[in-house]
């Protein structure tokens, strides 16, 4: 598991139906894209979080396919529509296996 | 050992190849990296927007933003990095706006390419050179 890893999602808490809000995520992550060596003069091994889902109450808003060119941090931003009151889920996906989880509640008003 | 003129000239062309074959061979990369994405299908010039800066003082963190209404799904690539591939955004059935940004890695100056598929089956391409004044791949 890489150490210090932290989601971090802004999402308005309310919207009127069927309005696009914009969300904005970032999750603290390095990134090592395995292109780099360390002080012994070896590569540092790949770890990047290789995919990044967000979906509102089980459908899907974007699924991003992340490489090693993506900076540390990694962040996107996009665009959703908001058809009812629910919950933004959102996932990455880590090299290593580990998946890391965060839901954001909207309501309509 | 004594060289002839034509084995002296054979030489030089050989070394000189040699210094230009690493960025064709990464051109190539990318070039195969679309061919995979669009099936081979031609690409328009319009209808994908890509923004980039147009000098990026840190090559670590460049912010993009690609939008295409219609798509599908968006493949970014930087042709000039070790590694062309920087993503590939999927829009589901809930996106507001075939939009997206976000922060990018650069080697050095080079092009940033964007191909954008929509729905329905055509492709669309655009590109920006950014100059970068310090390379985001360590080493």
């Amino acid at each position: 598991m890489a150490s210090g890893v932290k989601p971090r999602v802004k999402v308005p808490k309310k919207a009127a139906a069927g309005d696009a809000i914009t969300i904005k995520t970032l999750i603290s992550h390095k990134m090592e894209s395995g292109q780099r060596k360390g002080k012994d003069g070896n590569i540092i091994p790949r770890s990047i979080i290789n995919r990044f889902t967000c979906d509102f109450n089980g459908q899907n808003v974007i699924d991003v396919t992340l490489e090693p060119a993506i900076s540390t941090n990694p962040y996107v931003e996009f665009e959703a529509t908001v058809p009812e009151a629910g919950e933004f889920k959102f996932t990455w996906y880590d090299d290593d296996g580990d998946v890391y989880e965060t839901a954001k509640k909207i309501a309509i008003g | 050992m004594e060289f002839t003129r034509r084995e002296t000239l054979a030489m030089g062309a050989g070394a000189a190849l040699m210094t230009v074959l690493p960025l064709r061979a990464s051109a190539s990369a990318s070039d195969d990296l679309i061919a995979e994405f669009t099936g081979g299908a031609d690409m328009a010039d319009t209808g994908l927007e890509l923004t980039a800066p147009e000098i990026a003082e840190n090559g670590n963190t460049v912010p993009i933003a690609v939008s295409a209404p219609g798509a599908t799904a968006i493949m970014v690539l930087a042709t000039g990095n070790p590694t062309p591939p920087v993503g590939t955004f999927n829009f589901g059935p809930l996106a507001a706006s075939q939009s997206a940004s976000t922060r990018i890695r650069l080697a050095g100056t080079q092009d940033v390419v964007a191909v954008a598929k929509m729905a329905d089956g055509s492709f669309a391409r655009a590109s920006k050179t950014v100059k970068v004044t310090i390379g985001g791949c360590g080493g």
